[in-house]
């Protein structure tokens, strides 16, 4: 099975060469352990990613300690402490595909471009973050560490 | 099966009545004294265009629509509030904007009228507004059904790379912040609405490319059957719900 995943991930790469395309997922349990460039992300840019309204787009429906963001969603749980919430396998099979925990979920699958719909041309065959961006925002939520209780 | 389903759903849709609200109350307050006032209201603008209209023939040898159709304020009254409907020469449902073109080019001689040009925005707005204070009253007839529930199977479909259904927001999350703007019901109450970010009048089926783009799915055609069947299934959603032409939105 993982095996035919990986695979399948090749094809979709060798079809796309020029794009970032989404890689095979390869899950344990709820996790995706391994990074997907092989090294950690920059949190730097992990921020700046999150607080992008065209490209991270995650403010639109979650809050975080952002004090310059005036307009913060509230349809999601909030990002503070979402360091503590997951393992960083957890938090990045939940950024690359949350369906796969959470079928009903509203959140989009940011490294997935297999099963949508009507797909507009100009995002078709990409995915929302690709593997380096998912890797900073990453390394960015795994430093939102929930406050110890007084 | 279905139609039980159908009639099952048009119930508890009439049982939430009382939840339904309008966008109107979901805008600050300046806003809608704005839309309360028609000497403030700038989708009034389309509405006096659209009665100028209303008495003009497109050419010297055609009929206007007051040849037709007379006093408007008597003969479409109400008539907003029962669109779209089912249109016997085509077999198909037709929505107001789509009456107005059809009549002008079979009717009036006139040259082709395009979707979303100033003066279809006018005449539809001009005849809305004749249904202004009116329940929303969708016609019962068995043409309209199997739009409907495409329409409704429309609105509960997850599109475009974000992935999310029109249900998911407005049904869902109705009232909830997406980022910093609270999402309405969806009722289309008002349309066309002047709308604050267009800075102009526009049609339900422009609002609703402007999700379908921000969902990044690509948008339906304007005057598709597939709009036309959201559109009817909205409008039954909203059954009773009374029409504000022209409303503004933010």
């Amino acid at each position: 099975m993982r095996g035919a995943r990986f695979l399948a991930g090749l094809m979709l790469a060798m079809a796309f060469p020029a794009m970032a395309a989404a890689q095979a997922l390869q899950v344990t349990g709820d996790a995706v352990a391994q990074s997907l460039t092989g090294s950690a992300g920059d949190p730097e840019r992990g921020r700046a990613i999150i607080t992008d309204r065209q490209k991270g787009l995650c403010l639109l429906c979650h809050s975080g300690p952002f004090p310059e963001e005036p307009l913060q969603g509230n349809l999601a749980p909030g990002l503070e402490g979402a360091g503590s919430r997951w393992t960083e396998g957890q938090l990045r099979l939940r950024l690359m595909d949350n369906k796969r925990v959470n079928p009903e979920s509203i959140m989009p699958a940011y490294h997935r471009i297999e099963g949508l719909n009507r797909v507009g041309s100009a995002w078709r065959d990409r995915p929302i973050l690709n593997a380096a961006e998912i890797e900073d925002v990453l390394a960015f939520l795994m430093g939102l560490k929930a406050e110890k209780a007084p | 099966m279905k139609r039980i389903l159908f009639a099952l759903l048009a119930y508890c849709s009439m049982a939430g009545a009382e939840e339904r609200r309008s966008g109107l109350l979901d805008m600050r307050p300046e806003a809608q004294a704005m839309q309360r006032d028609d000497s403030m209201n700038p989708g009034m603008l389309w509405v006096l265009e659209g009665e100028a209209l209303w008495g003009r023939k497109p050419s010297p040898s055609a009929q206007s629509c007051a040849d037709c159709h007379g006093d408007a304020a008597s003969s479409m009254r109400g008539v907003a509030a029962r669109y779209p409907a089912f249109d016997q020469a085509s077999g198909s449902a037709i929505d107001l904007a789509g009456r107005i073109i059809q009549c002008r080019e079979t009717r009036q001689a006139g040259t082709p009228l395009a979707r979303e040009s100033q003066e279809v925005l006018a005449l539809t707005s001009f005849v809305a507004h004749q249904s202004r204070g009116l329940p929303i009253a969708p016609p019962e007839d068995a043409g309209m059904r199997a739009t409907r529930e495409a329409g409704q199977r429309l609105y509960m479909t997850r599109m475009g790379q974000i992935d999310l259904s029109c249900a998911q927001c407005h049904d869902d999350h109705a009232g909830r912040r997406l980022a910093g703007s609270i999402i309405p019901q969806g009722h289309p109450t008002g349309y066309p609405i002047y709308r604050l970010e267009w800075q102009a009048l526009g049609s339900l089926q422009r609002r609703l490319r402007g999700c379908m783009n921000g969902v990044r799915a690509e948008p339906f055609a304007y005057g598709s059957a597939e709009f036309i069947a959201i559109e009817s299934y909205l409008m039954e959603r909203a059954r009773g719900m009374v029409l504000e032409t022209p409303a503004i939105r933010p």
